[in-house]
């Protein structure tokens, strides 16, 4: 029998997967890509709670994820095509400007 | 004695149960080709994988709602955005894979590690328990219940959602936006750029002659060699820097506000007259 407690391991998986991604990759999209799927996995935790406790607050808190994740990705895609323009380069160690 | 009931239901267990195996292992082997894959394009259509995988697993959770949300917003809107700034910043961009801080692969790895130990100890001491018993909340009611929420307890916050998107909408114009520096080029400006480029006529498309007319499939020149000139190179992973060189296609040229437009254009031409000249060679010899 599939219970959340399934769904919820899932989602740590992804989560750390997304973490590890984070740490790893040097082109700011595909870092940029890691985070939403670490957002994914948190919903997907919230989801499953709410299914086990019956209630629907952890779906409306997901719901509200997503929405703030649109509106993430849309600032954080503009400020990196904006830096793209600037410096010819996705990559994160390129923008090092204000490095010490 | 097996009721029939007994067997459907038992029957509809075994299918959850598949359909959550099959799904997990298909979302966490993108995931991890998402942080392994080198190109960029590739990353994000694993992404896409995952997420879709994850709206299936909503629907199975009782949230038909969310898993629509999933595949319109962030499979349909969010993913969608992220290939087309792709298609801008460069699809042949791939990740280097020279450390730029001494052993931070290992770190990372370390750190994940630890952070998978931590959170499975977390949940490990957290009461999961068994899904609460099915209510109309998780089934056809599910929209209505949602609904009602939003615009009860939560209608503040929803509230405030609208003026975050709005501000988030004005920051990316705002971001995004690009003050002409040098002159609008004019017709006349871009004829004389074409002939300097050593290119005045159009690029040959790909799969004139050949035997299809897929877009990776180069034309063939009159003594049937490739040309390599009418495969995009975008297609081919070379370096699309040609795009991206001032000048050379007037609206959509990317300029950098400090550099100076004189040095840029000649690798282009250089690049440009290169393949050209090739050909010429080519159709020489045979």
């Amino acid at each position: 029998m599939v219970s959340p407690a399934h769904f919820v391991a899932l989602a740590v998986i992804l989560f750390v997967i997304g973490g590890v991604g984070v740490l790893l990759r040097r082109n700011a999209l595909v870092s940029f890509m890691c985070i939403e799927l670490m957002l994914n996995a948190a919903n997907l935790a919230f989801v499953a709670f709410a299914r086990m406790h019956g209630g629907l607050d952890g779906q409306i808190i997901a719901f509200f994820v997503m929405v703030v994740a649109a509106a993430e990705v849309v600032v954080g895609l503009a400020i990196l095509t904006s830096i793209f323009r600037a410096r010819r380069s996705a990559s994160v160690d390129e923008a090092n400007l204000m490095k010490y | 004695m097996n009721h029939p009931i007994v067997i459907a239901a038992a029957a509809a267990t075994t299918t959850r149960e598949l359909a959550f195996w099959f799904l997990a292992i298909l979302a966490v082997a993108s995931a991890l080709g998402m942080v392994l894959a080198r190109r960029a394009v590739h990353c994000a259509v694993l992404l896409a994988v995952v997420m879709l995988s994850l709206a299936v697993m909503y629907a199975m959770l009782g949230a038909p709602f969310l898993a629509f949300v999933q595949v319109i917003v962030y499979t349909g809107a969010v993913l969608m955005l992220f290939l087309f700034v792709l298609m801008i910043v460069g699809i042949s961009a791939a990740d280097s894979i020279i450390e730029t801080i001494k052993g931070q692969r290992l770190a990372a790895g370390l750190a994940g590690i630890g952070l998978l130990v931590l959170l499975a100890l977390i949940i490990g001491n957290a009461v999961v328990g068994p899904a609460a018993p099915n209510s109309a909340k998780f089934g056809s009611g599910n929209v209505t219940g949602i609904a009602a929420l939003l615009f009860t307890r939560y209608v503040f916050p929803f509230e405030v959602t609208s003026a975050l998107l709005i501000t988030a909408a004005l920051g990316a114009m705002v971001l995004a936006h690009r003050e002409r520096i040098g002159p609008k080029p004019t017709q006349r400006s871009l004829s004389r750029q074409r002939i300097a480029s050593g290119q005045p006529t159009p690029l040959p498309g790909p799969g004139t002659y050949a035997r299809h007319n897929a877009v990776d499939m180069p034309a063939l020149l009159p003594d049937g060699s490739r040309s390599e000139l009418s495969v995009s190179e975008v297609i081919t992973g070379a370096p699309a820097e040609r795009e991206l060189a001032p000048g050379s296609n007037g609206t959509h040229a990317i300029v950098a506000p400090d550099e100076d437009q004189a040095p840029t254009p000649d690798p282009d031409q250089v690049k440009v007259g290169g393949p050209a000249d090739r050909h010429l060679g080519e159709g020489g010899d045979a």
